[in-house]
């Protein structure tokens, strides 16, 4: 009987609706998270899986030795390698292409390489206007590790102790 | 100046109902272009306000010649991206309604601000029956969205507008339940009345005798203008759009306009009949010479953007009624309380009670 009152009571006053009044005005002060996003920019990890980069040696040479691991492990089968041996004799790739609409950077290519070749950067800023723009080959991808090495470089260091 | 004051002044000895006529159609633009205005910053403060209450800073981009100015040129952007959109009519849709439709709910919210007194004396029309032009022109209102849907020959916007129709309905009565709470008080259909008679203080206003029913009249404004937590009528997780989803360009705009223009309306209304309208918040207490400065209209605007923000502040706190709890809310609990109140307040006034109603 004091129950079913007391909550009679409770719901006619408005009670539990000024409660949660309470908590959205509160909020209303609250700081805000927006990050404002061309100007400000939020943290991006040093295991983040973006755009990739073929990588070289210091010496210039390229790290990529053709064994096709990444191309056997690559679950989407975005990447596409032809190989040929060099005139030093040498193994080398004639053609590594990577599709980025079937690529869905799970980051098993870069897992898999034995030469820390393949990588996975922290770009992510990247789009193309044209269909055909989405295969990107070998000289765009050693060209983006070039570009990048010194980031790229720093990130394997630092995540070499957790592997 | 004094050649333009005398030639009005022979003109309208000459053509006194031509003078009328211009004299009235200026008020009536005096009284709609601030409106459109704030319908549209009302949008814009709708988007900012609902932001800030999530936790995220709302529109901050659209501003004028090159700075962001926190976004302010967001609503007028919307204006005319609007007004340059095509209207769209679906093939088996009923053309002529459909185009009516829009007119029908925009025309009655915006008639209903003739009766208005944005001050002592300072209505377009000051007619006695103020009340009763206010419920019918706030009923009038549903035609548009029943027409609407109707129109639109698809059965989201049947649907939607059929509950829109059903709870608009519903609702009403509770409203005029908890107005003729207020006009037996006031012992007057005037809104210039009704505001007189609340003078003395702020405790003489009626939102403290009639404190139930004030609720109730703001709770059922809300339903009425079909906001939520109340606005199944357009409930997206359902019903898409419900009765305007067939609706684009400015025939939407229409729609958009008078809901905001009804939220404002129903805001005001509130002010003035439960919050004294333009009476200073101070009369009756040491402050009131000290504010006596300030015109009744100010102070009007302030408790209306109080009201206007409730409307933003509900939308952003409550999650949607079901549509049976809706109907169970109004009917079941909305007009018997209004009932008995109005038996209250009744007594009241029969008997005298000391300090508002002696």
């Amino acid at each position: 009987m004091i129950t079913t009152v007391k909550s009679y009571f409770k719901s006619l006053v408005l009670l539990e609706l000024f409660k949660g009044l309470g908590v959205t005005g509160r909020y209303l002060f609250a700081r805000k998270f927006t990050v404002q996003y061309p100007e400000e920019k939020a943290p991006v990890s040093p295991r983040f899986r973006g755009l990739h980069a073929l990588r070289r040696y210091p010496n210039g040479e390229e790290r990529c030795i053709s064994c096709k691991l990444c191309e056997a492990v690559c679950p989407a089968l975005a990447i596409t390698i032809e190989a040929e041996p060099r005139a030093d004799g040498s193994r080398r790739t004639t053609k590594y292409e990577i599709d980025l609409f079937k690529c869905i950077y799970c980051g098993f290519c870069e897992e898999s390489c034995p030469v820390d070749s393949i990588v996975l950067s922290r770009v992510y800023e990247y789009c193309m206007e044209e269909n055909n723009e989405r295969i990107i080959g070998k000289t765009r991808l050693l060209e983006l590790g070039d570009k990048h090495e010194a980031q790229l470089a720093a990130d394997r260091a630092e995540q070499a102790k957790y592997r | 100046m004094e050649a333009i004051v005398n030639l009005w002044n022979s003109f309208s000895q000459d053509w006194p109902a031509l003078a009328l006529l211009i004299l009235t159609l200026l008020k009536i633009v005096v009284i709609m272009l601030p409106l459109m205005v704030l319908v549209a910053y009302f949008t814009y403060a709708e988007r900012k306000i609902i932001g800030y209450m999530q936790v995220r800073i709302g529109p901050n981009r659209v501003g004028f010649f090159g700075r962001h100015a926190f976004g302010l040129g967001q609503p007028l952007a919307d204006a005319f991206k609007l007004m340059f959109k095509e209207i769209l009519i679906p093939t088996k849709a009923n053309r002529v309604l459909f185009i009516i439709a829009p007119m029908l709910t925009l025309g009655p919210a915006l008639a209903a601000w003739a009766v208005f007194p944005f001050g002592d004396g300072m209505a377009l029309a000051d007619i006695n029956a103020g009340l009763l032009y206010l419920l019918a022109m706030t009923s009038v209102g549903v035609y548009g969205v029943i027409v609407a849907g109707w129109a639109s020959n698809s059965k989201y916007a049947l649907l939607g507008a059929m509950r829109s129709a059903a709870q608009i309905v519903s609702y009403e009565i509770a409203m005029g339940f908890a107005l003729v709470g207020v006009l037996v008080a006031a012992g007057s259909l005037n809104l210039g009345e009704i505001v007189r008679a609340q003078s003395g203080s702020l405790l003489h206003w009626y939102w403290l005798p009639l404190l139930p029913l004030f609720m109730i009249y703001f709770i059922s404004g809300v339903a009425e203008t079909n906001r939520a937590p109340f606005d199944v009528a357009e409930g997206e997780s359902e019903i898409v759009a419900g009765f305007h989803i067939d609706y684009s360009g400015m025939t939407f705009a229409a729609f958009f306009l008078a809901e905001y223009a009804n939220m404002i309306l129903v805001s005001a209304l509130t002010a003035l009949m439960f919050m004294g309208g333009w009476l200073s918040p101070f009369q009756g207490t040491f402050l009131e010479s000290f504010f006596a400065w300030v015109p009744g209209f100010v102070w009007l605007v302030m408790k209306t953007f109080f009201f206007m923000y409730l409307f933003l502040w509900f939308r952003a706190t409550f999650p949607r009624y079901r549509y049976d709890q809706i109907m169970r809310l109004g009917w079941k609990v909305f007009i018997p309380i209004t009932i008995v109140w109005i038996l209250v307040v009744g007594l009241a006034v029969v008997y005298q009670l000391p300090w508002w109603f002696d």
